[in-house]
């Protein structure tokens, strides 16, 4: 029986049918995916740490050098913060742009929300705070950072912090200030004046408890204790800075991923080719650890127990392990020309690093630091990988 | 005893001279992608990648074209105290900083 419009023959067509759809859109969770900013090509590559592989690659999100990403908590969508303004929100599943807006000028960094409602980026022109509805990208406060009533300071260190606030600092005022969302959409504002000259950049402790920005103006750091914020803001490290003055700079050091670790936190001296660790209990200087160069980030591995040293120009080749038991050197890596970040893995069996001017990212075990794969990437920079969603301050 | 030196050599070494002194050297075509390399990453790290600015001010012929050559090549060279510009004459001389100036003035889009 040959019938071409038996019943049948269209059962099964529409049988293979669904089932090619369903391996299409085959569900899968996101917890071990990420994005890694190809900042001169103004694209992100969508990645699997699991299988450490690309995935793909998402473009046309303008200006990245220096972009930055924050996860929504479903950890579906990566919203990506580029220098020119540009906020986009790209959907990782998809591997497609969900929404893009040009939000300022030119801007810095951003945040979400304890609640994951609201994102907030930093900008320098206009200086001040944009905060955005997370899903729609919607406006949904403008916080100019104005300062001797008409002038307007760019803002750098922007956080997130418990009980639905943003904590960030006045480059050119030498403020910081607390924007309380807590009530709705409209912030209520704490400000703090004269913390210290130029603040360039500020981090939160991951508890939620410290915000510290660095000064470049003065020596010192300025800490707010956001559990206690009427006690005002305190000077800390009073010679942390002095290498300004001695020692060209040629990378600002990056305050966030301060590595606080064991009961140390350990953090990169400015100008000088040391690590600085410092008690928590009081924030005094406990010792330095000499290193290959200027440090610009210092990061602790998710357990602790490693703290991985990148550097600034001219010695951005490198990458140093430090064991935080007995504070010595134990790894020197060689991953390319210009690293320029690291991330690790959840929970820190291995590493991600980017290295700009050999295109490519390197992924190392941080237990044996073999080199476990490489991948190609175009100017890559930072790495971004979604358990940030779960994190305080990132 | 004196090495006889010939007329020839003397010519040569003034022409040598005065080419040397008011035209630009020869900056080789791959230090000159180095030096633009080194113009768009790394100053775009505070001046940003496009040099539309960032913490440091923008560098676009339009917000540099009322400063003078010799005050850019100044601050190149030997930084500004006060700011996070770090002096770079460790890493170019000041024929190639006055490359790099001339090519800010002219824009670096319009760079190879």
């Amino acid at each position: 029986m040959h019938n071409k419009s038996h019943p049948t023959r269209y059962l099964l067509l529409a049988a293979i049918l669904m089932l090619l759809s369903a391996c299409a859109t085959q569900l899968r969770g996101t917890g071990d995916m990420g994005v890694i900013i190809e900042r001169a090509s103004g694209s992100v590559q969508v990645i699997n740490t699991t299988q450490r592989a690309s995935l793909g690659r998402v473009a046309g999100l303008g200006d990245l050098s220096h972009a930055s990403v924050v996860y929504s908590r479903d950890e579906r969508f990566a919203y990506v913060f580029g220098r020119d303004g540009g906020l986009t929100k790209v959907d990782i599943l998809k591997q497609k742009i969900d929404k893009r807006i040009m939000q300022s000028g030119n801007s810095i960094g951003g945040a979400i929300s304890q609640d994951g409602g609201l994102v907030a980026v930093s900008n320098y022109e206009p200086g001040g705070v944009r905060v955005f509805d997370a899903q729609t990208l919607e406006l949904v406060a403008d916080i100019p950072a104005v300062y001797m009533e008409e002038k307007r300071s760019k803002v750098v260190g922007l956080v997130d912090a418990p009980g639905q606030r943003f904590v960030f600092s006045l480059y050119d005022a030498g403020e910081i200030w607390i924007a309380d969302f807590s009530q709705g959409r409209e912030p209520a504002i704490t400000k703090f004046h004269k913390v210290g000259k130029q603040p360039y950049d500020g981090l939160i402790s991951g508890d939620g408890r410290y915000y510290i920005a660095g000064l470049f103006g003065e020596d010192g750091l300025a800490l707010l204790d956001l559990w206690q914020p009427e006690q005002g803001v305190k000077r800390i490290l009073d010679h942390y800075g002095k290498g300004w003055r001695q020692m060209p700079v040629y990378k600002m050091p990056h305050l966030e991923g301060w590595a606080i670790a064991d009961e140390y936190a350990f953090l990169p001296a400015v100008g000088l080719n040391e690590v600085l660790v410092v008690s928590r209990r009081n924030w005094k200087e406990v010792t330095r650890i000499a290193v290959h160069g200027q440090p610009v980030f210092v990061m602790a591995r998710p357990d602790g127990r490693q703290i991985w040293v990148n550097f600034a120009f001219p010695n951005n080749d490198t990458v140093e392990v430090i064991d935080t038991l007995s504070l010595k050197k134990i790894q020197t890596l060689k991953p390319g020309k210009a690293v320029l970040h690291m991330e690790f893995t959840p929970r820190g069996e291995e590493v991600w690093i980017s290295a700009r001017d050999d295109n490519r990212v390197s992924v190392y075990d941080t237990g044996n630091f073999k080199l476990k794969a490489m991948l190609s990437a175009e100017k890559p920079s930072g790495i971004f990988m979604t358990s940030r969603a779960h994190r305080i301050g990132l | 005893m004196r090495t006889p030196i010939r007329p020839e050599w003397f010519l040569l070494i003034l022409l040598w001279g005065l080419s040397a002194s008011p035209a630009p050297a020869a900056i080789s075509d791959a230090r000159q992608s180095e030096l633009l390399d080194l113009l768009r990453q790394d100053c775009g790290s505070c001046h940003g990648m496009t040099l539309k600015g960032g913490l440091g001010p923008a560098l676009t012929p339009e917000r540099i074209q009322k400063k003078s050559p010799q005050m850019l090549v100044e601050t190149i060279l030997q930084g500004r105290p006060g700011t996070p510009m770090p002096p770079w004459s460790k890493f170019m001389t000041r024929e190639e900083a006055r490359w790099l100036v001339d090519s800010l003035y002219r824009g670096i889009e319009h760079a190879q």
